[in-house]
């Protein structure tokens, strides 16, 4: 099996993951920006996360030979504050332009709040005018039918942003058709508790079908199983999907999107 | 897949759900105190599963969201508990969240 994390939180997980993940057959990762679990309290904080993330994290992974690319934002749970979100924002075009990163993400909504959406807005416009990918976070559990109808809206007002050029991930039953029917990619991602587990992100396969759709493990801090993208394809198999509608999941489709970033490279067979 | 396929991949998986459902809900009764608007949400989600319908887990999901289309003034905290408070006083959403 060949596969590849396109949404992992890595530097909260341990160097056994990476050599799991590889065992497993993951070739790259890709990790959005996250919270801390904490705010931070300056542009500094996040101006060494932004260098973790960009140059010691593929470092890091590299040793269990996996590629590991990133994604720079300002997530949206540190969005009510707009100053510092302003002095953020500033820093991240210096990162845009590295080598390994993918474009802007993961941006989008938490509570749904008015701050919350300046701040997207924000990305958005930093997105287009620096011609990057974008990768939207919609928000939890109850909060995430209304999110994902804000952000949806806005996105398709700016019409600089090209909807094949976007991936709205955390979907399930409820939002997933909403965002296909507007032309974006989708993210499934496989938690033990909320959002998709295994069998229902296959249900989800089985409903719409398997293009401009991915699968992720966004393993982070929390409840979250590092192998869950492997794990999902073993269930796959079990009900009874071929081998390469399963290799198109794990592995083409994250690449059919990333590609689209010229700084992506395809892991080498 | 077959229906008698399906059930033989998750029927034990499904039993055990729907057991522990019925214990929590047990255990509800037992404990002491007053409820708040998660059960009833709960209790609403669960009369989605009843009779022949289709996309049950959608409707569960959707009875579960805030289907209000207006951002918020300000982000009351930053997780979330699982279901709607309803358009109520924001003293009354006050628990503890259980996502990140």
């Amino acid at each position: 099996m060949r596969y590849i994390e396109p949404h992992g939180h890595m530097v909260s997980r341990t160097t056994d993951d990476y050599q799991d993940m590889a065992t497993a057959g993951c070739q790259v990762v890709c990790e959005p920006a996250f919270w801390a679990g904490f705010d931070r309290n300056s542009a500094d904080g996040f101006y060494d996360y932004f260098s973790q993330l960009t140059e010691q994290e593929p470092k890091r992974a590299a040793r269990y030979g996996i590629q590991h690319y990133s994604w720079i934002c300002l997530n949206p749970k540190e969005s009510e504050n707009l100053d510092l979100a302003e002095e953020v924002l500033s820093i991240i075009p210096e990162f845009l332009a590295k080598p390994r990163v993918l474009g802007v993400g993961e941006i989008g909504l938490n509570k749904n709040s008015r701050n919350e959406l300046k701040v997207l807005e924000k990305h958005v416009d930093l997105a287009a005018q620096h011609d990057q990918l974008i990768l939207v976070h919609t928000p939890h559990l109850e909060d995430k039918l209304k999110g994902t109808r804000l952000i949806l809206d806005l996105l398709r007002n700016d019409a600089r942003i090209r909807p094949e050029r976007v991936i709205i991930d955390h979907v399930e039953e409820h939002t997933v058709k909403l965002v296909l029917n507007r032309g974006f990619w989708a993210g499934m991602t496989l938690y033990p508790e909320s959002k998709c587990t295994a069998a229902r992100a296959i249900d989800i396969l089985d409903l719409f079908g398997t293009d401009r759709i991915w699968m992720n493990s966004a393993c982070d801090w929390g409840h979250s199983v590092p192998l869950a993208v492997p794990r999902t394809a073993l269930e796959m198999k079990k009900r009874g999907y071929t081998r390469d509608i399963i290799d198109k999941m794990i592995y083409r489709n994250p690449i059919e999107f990333l590609s689209q970033c010229p700084k992506f490279k395809v892991p080498e067979e | 897949m077959t229906r008698q396929q399906v059930l033989d991949l998750y029927f034990m998986e499904a039993r055990s759900k729907v057991l522990d459902l019925a214990a929590f809900l047990d255990r509800m009764d037992r404990a002491e105190g007053k409820e708040d608007f998660r059960l009833a949400a709960l209790r609403e989600a669960i009369s989605q599963l009843q009779g022949r319908r289709t996309r049950r887990a959608e409707k569960v999901l959707l009875s579960l969201s805030d289907p209000s289309v207006t951002p918020v003034d300000r982000a009351m905290g930053q997780g979330a508990c699982g279901a709607w408070a309803g358009p109520i006083a924001p003293a009354r959403r006050k628990k503890k969240p259980n996502s990140v």
